[in-house]
Order: C-alpha cells, then sequence, then structure tokens
C-alpha cells in the first residue's frame, strides 16, 4: 500500500511547514552510563554486561562522570542553560530488549536547556532552537528470527543482546522549527550536518550515523498557510543519513499535504523511515494508554553541577563550527563559492594546515580543490583520507614558488606521493624533476630551436610576439618541460630582437 | 472521594503488564478502592511551599570515574535464561515496531 | 557438651576464640536444630548446609592458621532471601523467581563472606517484602515459635523465627516500613533498621528503593551491632550510600549494657499509643520507660503531629516505586515463563507469567503504584506524598531538639493469628504504624523486647529511634534497657518460649 503524495510547490501553496528534531547521541565514554562495562561495537553477544545493564534483581546504577561532562559540554556548545540541579527519571514502558522495562532518562529536569544553533542554507542563517539536551541510555539490540526477511514481522521469535543496553545517550530535542517553507527538508538536513560536526569538534561520539551512533527522529506537521495554528504531528524515526533527513521531511511533507487536503485528518503516530524505498510507514499510534509514568529514581541522587565545574568545561570547548568557518573565510579572503566549495569537499582542516605550513590561501585552495580533490574522487575518498600531507602540499607549493618547480611537474610530484615514493623532495630527487636553471644549456636549446625554425624566428624578428609560443614548446620539449617557461620566453626575445 | 472502578483497575493490569482473570478484577477493584480511599487522606496536607523529599538524606553528585570493571561471562549473564539461542536471549515473537 | 544454639554470637565468638568449639561444629549444631525444627517453624527457604560447613572448614582452618578475617569469623548466619546470593537460590519469596540463582553477591553477603561467617542459607519473607505477617510467601508461611498458629511477622518473618527458634545466632533483614523491627517485636527478638543509606542496598533486591534497608536480626543488641559493623559502611555500588565511617557501634552496645542513663533524654511519642493499642503491649512499653528512668534517663513528651498521615504516604510511595521494580520480572531473562498459549507473543508471555508468578497483595500494590504514578494522578498522591515525607522529617528534626532518642511500642499489638488479617489489607497495613516514620524520614531504629503481654502471654517490642547517622545511640540506649530487663527477668526472655521439639531431635 503507498501513500498518496502531492507535489512539493503544491504543498507549499497551501501549507506551512513545524518540524522538530530529536537527535540521539551516543557518547564515545569507554563504559556505559551507570556501570563499568565496557562500550566497544562490534563485540560477541552478551559480553559486555553486567548486572546492572542486565537488569538484575538487586543492581544498582553509578553515574559515569564522563558522560555528564560530555552532556554538559554538548550543552555548552549549543548556547544551552546548564541545570543548577537536576534529576535522573524513570520512564516506564515494557519492551524486551529493555532490561529493567524503564529507561533511565530525565523528564523535567534536563542537564542543558534553552539553546540554539544557527543553520546556514545557500547563505541563508535560520536560528534553531534548542529546547532541551537530557542523559539517558541505550536499549539492548534484538534480532528477529524466522521472518521471511528477518524484520520484526513474521518473525517467529527474537534473540536479544544487552551489550548495547546502558551505553549513554544525550538526546537533543529542538523546538518547532517554523519558517522555513520550502527549505524546510534542507534546513532538517543542515542542523543534522551542523550538529554532527559540532559532536565531532567536541570529540564526544564517533558521530557515525551507518553505525547508528547518532539518530535522529523527525517530527512533522502542516499547517493551513498563515494560520499559525500547528496540525497534528507525526513523528518519523530510524532516520539514520543526513541524505534521509532530507528525503523523510519532504516525503512527510507531501505525505501530510495529500491526506489533510483529502480532508482526512493526520493520525498522530510514529512512523518508519525505509531507506531503501524513500517511504515512511505507519508504526505505533500514539494513544491517551500510553503513559511513562515518569517519576524520579530513587536509586541514583541529584546532579548539581558547580558553576566552576561548568566554566572548568566551557574552557574545553572547541571553536564553534560555524564561528570558525566565517573566521577562517575572512582571514582567507575566500567568496562565498569558495568556502562553500571547501567544506563541502570536507577540505577545511586540510587547507587550514596547509596554510599554517607557509602557503597562500589561494594556492592552498587549488591544491586541494583541484588536482587532490579529482584523485580523491577517482578513489572515492575525502581528501583527507589521501596518501598526500597538508605538510607535503605546502612543499610542493614552496617549490613551485622557488621556482624549483612548475605546476606540471608538481602533479608529477603527485604522482610519486601517491606511489609511496618518499617525501616531495625524494620524489623531485628520484624522477630528476627539478627545473633546469643552467643559463649554458638553456641558451643551447634556444639556440637549436632559432636554428630549427628559422621562419618562426623571422616573425618575432618583425615583431610578432605572440609567435615566440611555438619557439618555446620546442625549447621545453627539448628540456623534457625541467625549464621555467618565463626564463625560456626572456631569453628568446633576447636573441631575436 | 476516589473510586477506583472495574474498567479502571483492567486498564491499570493492562499497563502493568498483568493479565488479570475477570474473577481477580472483581475481587482486587473494591479491594483497591478501599486503600485508594485511605491513602487519600494526605491531599492537601501538605502546602506548596513544602519541597518534596525523594532521598532521606541529601547527597548530590555521586560519580564513578570512567573506567572499565570486569562484568558477568555470557555463560553467566544468560544462567537465569529461560531460552538461550545463539549466546542471545530467546524471548518470544515481538509485536510492533521496529527498533 | 553446650547446645551452642542457645548461645549468642558474641558468646560464640568468644568460644571460638578460646578454642572451646569449632566453626564446623557450631555450624552443624544449627544445621541440626534447622532440620529439626523448620518443618514446624518453616523459617527457610533454602538450606546450604554443604556450602555452609565447607565455609566453617575455612574458618576452622584461618583460625588455626591465625588469619582471621572478623571477630564473627565462623558465626553463622542465615539470610533473608531479597538479598542475591551468588551460587544461591534468590526468590524474594516469589513464585516468579522460583529457580533463579543470581551470579552475583550482594554487597553485605559479599561483606559477610570476606568477614568469615558460614551461611545457613535462606530465609522465608512475604513475597517481595510486601506484607507484615510472611504469609504472602508464595512458598508457605513462618510460623511463629512462640505459638506456630500465630504469625511471626513481616516481611522478614523468616530471619527472625529462625533467630527465636535458635535455628542462627544472627540473620539479616530488610527493614523497608518495619520488616526487620516489627518482626523483632512479635517474635521476641532484636532488629536494628540502619540509618538510609548506612548499609550497601547493592543487591537487595528493591521493595522501595528510598525506604529500603538491610539491617542485622539478632537475639541481643551486641550481635546486632557486631553484625551491623560487619555489613554497614561506605559502598561506591549503591549511590544512595553515605560516605562516612559508622559511628562506634559494639562500642556504644558495651557502654549501655553497663545500664547508666544518665543524662540522656528519652522522648515519648504522643501520636504513637491511644485507641488500637493492645494494652499489655502498652503496659509493657510503659515498664520499659520507667526502667529507663531508674537507669538515669530524662524523660520528655514529644509531639510528631504529621505521623498520622505516614501510613498513607508509606502506602503510595511504595507501591509506585514498587510497581516500576517489580516490571523487570516479565519472563524474558531470567525467572518463571509462561505460555497463555503456543506461538504467544512476548507481550503476552509477559501479561500470563506475571499474571501467574506473582501473588495477590505483589498485584495490588503493583495496581495502586500505577494509578499514583499515572499523569494526571503523580502530582495527587506520588507528589503529595514526597512532601508529607519532608513534614515527617521535619517533625522528627523537632522532636530530637528535644530528646536524644524516641521511643515508642515497635508494634500496636502481639503477634495475630494466621489468616486473620490476611484479606483485610488495611488491618493488616496498620501493623507498620509505629515503625513506618523511621524509613520515611531515613533515621534509624532498633526493636528490643519488652515482655510478654499480660493478655496473650507473647512478645511485645519497644522501638528506640535516633537521628540520622546516630546509630550509636540506639545501640546504647537499647543495649542499657536490654540489661535492665534482663535483670528483672533473671533470663532472657526467649527462655520462656515453648520448647520446638521436632520429630527428628
Amino acid at each position: 500500500m503507498s501513500d498518496t503524495l502531492i507535489a512539493f510547490d503544491d504543498v507549499l501553496a497551501s501549507y506551512d511547514p513545524a518540524m522538530g528534531l530529536e537527535v540521539h547521541v551516543e557518547l564515545n565514554t569507554l563504559t556505559k552510563m551507570f556501570c563499568g562495562c565496557p562500550t566497544e561495537f562490534g563485540a560477541a553477544p552478551n559480553t559486555q554486561v553486567c548486572p546492572t545493564c542486565l537488569g538484575l534483581p538487586g543492581a544498582m546504577p553509578v553515574v559515569n562522570r564522563k558522560a555528564v561532562e560530555s552532556a554538559i559540554r554538548i550543552g555548552l556548545a549549543l548556547n544551552c542553560d546548564i541545570a543548577e540541579w537536576c534529576r535522573f527519571a524513570r520512564k516506564n514502558y515494557f519492551y524486551p530488549d529493555m532490561p529493567k522495562n524503564f529507561q533511565t532518562s530525565q523528564y523535567d529536569e534536563p542537564i542543558c536547556f534553552d539553546g540554539y544553533m544557527d543553520v546556514d542554507v545557500d547563505g541563508e542563517t535560520f536560528r534553531v532552537e534548542i529546547e532541551r539536551a537530557h542523559m539517558e541510555e541505550d536499549t539492548g539490540k534484538s534480532l528477529h528470527v524466522g521472518g521471511a526477511t528477518g524484520r520484526i514481522h513474521g518473525a517467529d521469535h527474537s534473540l536479544v543482546d544487552y551489550n548495547r543496553a546502558g551505553i549513554p545517550l544525550i538526546e537533543i530535542v529542538t523546538k518547532p522549527i517554523l519558517g522555513t517553507g520550502a527549505k524546510a527538508p534542507e534546513v532538517a538536513r543542515a542542523y543534522v550536518a551542523q550538529l554532527r560536526d559540532l559532536i565531532v569538534a567536541l570529540d564526544v561520539s564517533d558521530a557515525r550515523m551507518d553505525q547508528g551512533s547518532i539518530r535522529a527522529d523527525v517530527n512533522l506537521s502542516l499547517s493551513p498557510k498563515g494560520s499559525g495554528v500547528l496540525g497534528t504531528r507525526t513523528e518519523t524515526k530510524n532516520v539514520n543519513s543526513l541524505r534521509s533527513v532530507e528525503r523523510a521531511v519532504r516525503y512527510e511533507m507531501s505525505r501530510h499535504a495529500a491526506v489533510l487536503g483529502s480532508g482526512q485528518k493526520i493520525l498522530q503516530e510514529t512512523r518508519h523511515w525505509h531507506e531503501d524505498t524513500g517511504v515512511t510507514t505507519s508504526g505505533r499510534e500514539k494513544s491517551d494508554a500510553e503513559d511513562y509514568r515518569y517519576f524520579p529514581e530513587p536509586d541514583l541522587v541529584p546532579v548539581a553541577p558547580s558553576r566552576e565545574w561548568v566554566e572548568e568545561l566551557r574552557g574545553t570547548l572547541p571553536e564553534n563550527p560555524t564561528a570558525r568557518r566565517a573566521r577562517l573565510q575572512a582571514e582567507w579572503g575566500f567568496s562565498d563559492l569558495e568556502m562553500r566549495d571547501t567544506v563541502g569537499a570536507g577540505a577545511l582542516n586540510v587547507i587550514e594546515q596547509t596554510i599554517a605550513a607557509g602557503t597562500s590561501p589561494q594556492a592552498a585552495r587549488k591544491w586541494w580543490l583541484g588536482e587532490l580533490a579529482r584523485r580523491a574522487n577517482e578513489q572515492g575518498l575525502l581528501v583527507d583520507a589521501l596518501p598526500v600531507t597538508p605538510a607535503d602540499v605546502a612543499r610542493v607549493q614552496a617549490l613551485v614558488d622557488e621556482g624549483s618547480l612548475n605546476d606540471k611537474l608538481a602533479r608529477q610530484v603527485f604522482d610519486g606521493l601517491f606511489a609511496g615514493e618518499g617525501t616531495p623532495d625524494e620524489v623531485v630527487a628520484a624522477r630528476g624533476l627539478a627545473i633546469v636553471s643552467d643559463e649554458g644549456a638553456l641558451s643551447t636549446a634556444v639556440d637549436n630551436a632559432i636554428a630549427a625554425n628559422p621562419d618562426v624566428a623571422d616573425k618575432i624578428r618583425d615583431g610578432k610576439v605572440a609567435a615566440a609560443g611555438a619557439l618555446i614548446g620546442a625549447v621545453m620539449k627539448e628540456m623534457r618541460g625541467q625549464a621555467d617557461a618565463g626564463r625560456v620566453r626572456e631569453l628568446i626575445l633576447e636573441k631575436l630582437q | 472521594m476516589p473510586e477506583i472502578t472495574r474498567d479502571e483497575v483492567a486498564h491499570l493490569a493492562n499497563l502493568a503488564r498483568i493479565d488479570l482473570s475477570d474473577a481477580e478484577l472483581d475481587h482486587l477493584a473494591p479491594q483497591l478502592s478501599v486503600i485508594l480511599e485511605s491513602v487519600a487522606s494526605i491531599s492537601g496536607v501538605a502546602g506548596d511551599d513544602v519541597p518534596p523529599t525523594s532521598h532521606a538524606l541529601p547527597l548530590t553528585n555521586v560519580f564513578r570515574e570512567d573506567v572499565v570493571v570486569p562484568g558477568l561471562t555470557p555463560e553467566q549473564a544468560l544462567s537465569g535464561a529461560p531460552e538461550v539461542e545463539e549466546q542471545r536471549f530467546s524471548v518470544p515473537r515481538i509485536l510492533g515496531e521496529e527498533a | 557438651m553446650s547446645d551452642w544454639t542457645r548461645k549468642t554470637a558474641a558468646e560464640l565468638a568468644d568460644a571460638l576464640a578460646a578454642g572451646e568449639t569449632t566453626s564446623v561444629e557450631i555450624t552443624q549444631a544449627h544445621l541440626d536444630r534447622i532440620a529439626a525444627v523448620d518443618g514446624a517453624v518453616h523459617a527457610f527457604l533454602h538450606v546450604d548446609a554443604e556450602g555452609a560447613l565447607a565455609q566453617a572448614a575455612e574458618s576452622d582452618a584461618r583460625r588455626a592458621a591465625g588469619t582471621l578475617l572478623s571477630v564473627l569469623d565462623g558465626v553463622p548466619i542465615a539470610v533473608k532471601d531479597v538479598l542475591a546470593t551468588n551460587g544461591l537460590p534468590t526468590t524474594c519469596g516469589s513464585k516468579i523467581l522460583e529457580g533463579w540463582v543470581p551470579p552475583y553477591d550482594a554487597t553485605v553477603v559479599r561483606r559477610l563472606r570476606e568477614a568469615g561467617l558460614p551461611i545457613l542459607g535462606k530465609t522465608n519473607m512475604d513475597e517481595f517484602a510486601m506484607g507484615s505477617s510472611t504469609e504472602h510467601s508464595a512458598y508457605g508461611a513462618t510460623h511463629n515459635p512462640w505459638d506456630l498458629d500465630r504469625i511471626p511477622g513481616g516481611s522478614g518473618g523468616g530471619s527472625a523465627a529462625a533467630v527465636a527458634a535458635f535455628e542462627a545466632p544472627l540473620a539479616l533483614g530488610t527493614d523497608t516500613g518495619g520488616s526487620i523491627r516489627q518482626p523483632g517485636a512479635v517474635t521476641g527478638t532484636v532488629g536494628h533498621k540502619p540509618t538510609y543509606g548506612g548499609v550497601s542496598r547493592y543487591g537487595l533486591v528493591a521493595l522501595a528503593n528510598s525506604l529500603d534497608q538491610v539491617g542485622p536480626v539478632t537475639r541481643t543488641v551486641l550481635d546486632s551491632a557486631l553484625l551491623h559493623e560487619v555489613i554497614g559502611g561506605h559502598d561506591p555500588l549503591d549511590s544512595t550510600s553515605i560516605d562516612q565511617p559508622l559511628p562506634p557501634l559494639v562500642d556504644a552496645a558495651k557502654q549501655g549494657a553497663d545500664g547508666d542513663l544518665t543524662g540522656v533524654r528519652i522522648g515519648v511519642i504522643t501520636e504513637l499509643a491511644g485507641d488500637g493499642w493492645q494494652p499489655g503491649v502498652m503496659t509493657r512499653f510503659q515498664e520499659s520507660v520507667d526502667l529507663m528512668v531508674a537507669a538515669g534517663a530524662e524523660v520528655v513528651e514529644v509531639s510528631c503531629p504529621s505521623f498520622v498521615h505516614a501510613l498513607a504516604t508509606y502506602y503510595l510511595i511504595l507501591p509506585a516505586e514498587a510497581s516500576s521494580n517489580l516490571a523487570k520480572f516479565d519472563a524474558m531473562r531470567y525467572g518463571l515463563r509462561v505460555w497463555p498459549e503456543e506461538g504467544a507473543s512476548a507481550e503476552e508471555v509477559m501479561r500470563a507469567t506475571r499474571d501467574a508468578g506473582f501473588g495477590d497483595e505483589v498485584k495490588r500494590r503493583i495496581i495502586l503504584g500505577t494509578y499514583a504514578l499515572s499523569s494526571g494522578y503523580y502530582d495527587a498522591y506520588y507528589g503529595q506524598a514526597q512532601k508529607v515525607r519532608t513534614l515527617i522529617a521535619r517533625d522528627f528534626e523537632a522532636a530530637f531538639e528535644k530528646a536524644d532518642v524516641l521511643v515508642s511500642p515497635t508494634a500496636p499489638t502481639t503477634a495475630f493469628k494466621l489468616g486473620e488479617k490476611l484479606d483485610d489489607p488495611i488491618a493488616m497495613y496498620l501493623n507498620d504504624l509505629a515503625t513506618i516514620p523511621a524509613n520515611l524520614a531515613g533515621v534509624p531504629g532498633i526493636s528490643v523486647p519488652s515482655g510478654l503481654a499480660d493478655e496473650d502471654g507473647l512478645p511485645a517490642g519497644v522501638q528506640i529511634l535516633a537521628p540520622a547517622l546516630a546509630d550509636d545511640r540506639c545501640y546504647r540506649v537499647g543495649a542499657a534497657l536490654e540489661a535492665a530487663l534482663l535483670k528483672q527477668w533473671g533470663a532472657p526472655l526467649l527462655d520462656k518460649a515453648p520448647a520446638l521439639e521436632g520429630p527428628s531431635a
């Protein structure tokens, strides 16, 4: 059964979208949120468990200090207030992958609240307000056996591995994002992308969407254009790539509009995103019966971060990625387009390091976004994964600047570097790539070229300087490229004028 | 006066995942009403200015360091399991959503 | 030959130290006693004769090698079945955990092992510690050694009866609303509920996390102090554990035994007397107060007006926390699994298992707690109850301004007949009227036998409460009262209990 959809432009003619994004970030602490079990990804089933994370009768939780620090650092980076006093709460519901049948989370006292992130889409800035960021624990993982597809539906029974149960999560919840109109899908994507960059810069998570260490839920509703009345929302889960975030928003907008347009009501429900088919399907209906019976976790004591501790953690924050970009763009004098290309290619760090090693911003950009981006693309790699370091690029450009290499030779040096032939200087030496600056040899080659092309030489004598190109080509050919074309030109003109 | 109906008890039993029989519902509902009536006496006893007490002693900031400590072997972890398969807890088919 | 089962733990420790006996001999004597009388008493759910004797032999070897682990090394003990014991079944008196053998030890159990106490077995209790009579055990009631037709109190009736029937010199209990003290009172034994956070709860299968405490169950005040020093103190595995050294408890008990209470102010709580209190219990209580005055104490009357709300507060907080704690018993990872039909879903198996595995009282409290936590009711019930807790704690604070310790009868009546209150929850709940306030405020309390009520010849108890962290005051005053009563009686109260001779004795 497939959903009826309405063309995206038609949706916008009649409705304003409102979005809410809930992002779960799995922290990269060595141990779990409430016990000392390791958190490594991919271990054999039920090898990273203890009485606490298995929910054995009698076991008790103790909070991981590092997880609290990571939560506070995330909150500070999102411009949040940090609670002076907050508690954990139990969220009670039954599910076989949840060992205690309650999740230890936070309810009305999140550790971080009231923040924001400025999101850039095509040069336009949208402020996404953050409602809260709170600490909680992950669940176990089920393997469904006996069904045709390995999926839960039709499965005969399930096998549960609790290694993941209790891994610390930070859930970051936005306030409703309004006024994005046609850009709603891109804003959603850009928000998650920037949030991921921030998480990477903070080094608090592996930030691998493909491994589930960042998971996004997308809430969406439509309101009749200009009415300002929020409609019924759906919550789409399982959105595990940046591209999917954008597509899921677009899909739900079109689906909602179709449902509303046919006079029906949107069901408040959980929907599941299917990466392969690009559609959402209905999950569990959110009914009034869903009652999590939150109450403060009596086995834990309140977390009351001192202001000194918070300020100490603030001191460990990396520069905000957006602010950093603006600063670097100004320092480097890049145009908006150049900067966007740089960020898009993931070349910001390598260019910064190349410049730090003494290269001019434009030269650094030229290599990383030109020759090296092309090679990376051929190999399906990101530029920072190439076997060439910013120091290598800086050295190659230095050789060009001092006249020892020209661009063509420099590309041959990169061939050598890719082939693992050593440092740029070693490649130049081994391959004999340095420009010949021996005036005697050069002068002889120029004389030879003049002698071999008398008619061209005559044209130059007659003042047709443009004809010199043919002679330069002949000299470079004899010199096997290892000459400075500018100097060759000077010599030709000296001899013929 | 709080009264707890048979339907309410059935709803609560459902939330608590207990499969109460009709006989049990008939038996429990009136008992719960009596209990509820007696505990409801505390409503209004403490004013808005009274802070709640969740712990007998006011401790805060009890943390452990992020250091791995040995847990259970898989054999120990699975020792009480009703059914085991592939070193995992085998559970009946799960209704509902994709996890 | 001495009957080692009649000795106190302190006497056994002395006899072991003097080389008069061995841990194996003492442990065997208690196992024999269990074999003789437990058929009638049913204090134990599981007896580990082999394990206890092996641990006793190790203790004897340590003694020979001069590497003793503690004063109580070699003195056997019984453990309430709500505490996780690695390798020994732990059922909490419930069918839902039948056959479950934990792969880990509760911290207090680990400390027993580290102190060298052989573990005799696991004692009976109301299912998940919900009850005041041990009748709610899924494995059958425990019988009061003073009258086998009567309840031994609850929820820790098994531990109290085991000690009262000389099946064990020491036992561990847990006290959420009186489960150590009330069984102590009705069996003529001593039980102490420590300051909340004073003894680790790690491995205690939680009933109500914010109220539960593990404590000693013994025949004398000194024995309780000795055991308390073994199990107490900070535990990093329990976030609510107090990171401070224990006060000197054994010293306090020894000081109290000298019988001098000069300068000690004893507060009698006005609200814990009156209608519904058995006259014989009140008479013994008044005598105890008089004896303390004779020992030099000053008596003051204190009022704790909020205590009238303690029972209601307790029966909102406890079911709420319990309903969440007991959610983990779902047939997925351990314990009972009931299939309502072939091919049933996980959810259906959970429902059927929880229906079959939990008893009536547990179901009542889960439903009540689920109700109290439900959206729309939270503020009116659980939220309000937490505020009333503050009022009760303030009453204690004010009372402890005027008095060093507070006293009351431990329970309003002596042991009632088995079955008498089984289907009248409110009447059952009233047994804990006097003991509950201490749990709500987290303060320590000890119950000491006060004698036999005139009308039925059954034991009654006096409860002595102290401010948080001042457990030593309970031991000092308790030991002084115990000494004064012993002088009056000429022999321990339990000597008046009927002999229990089983078929094999």
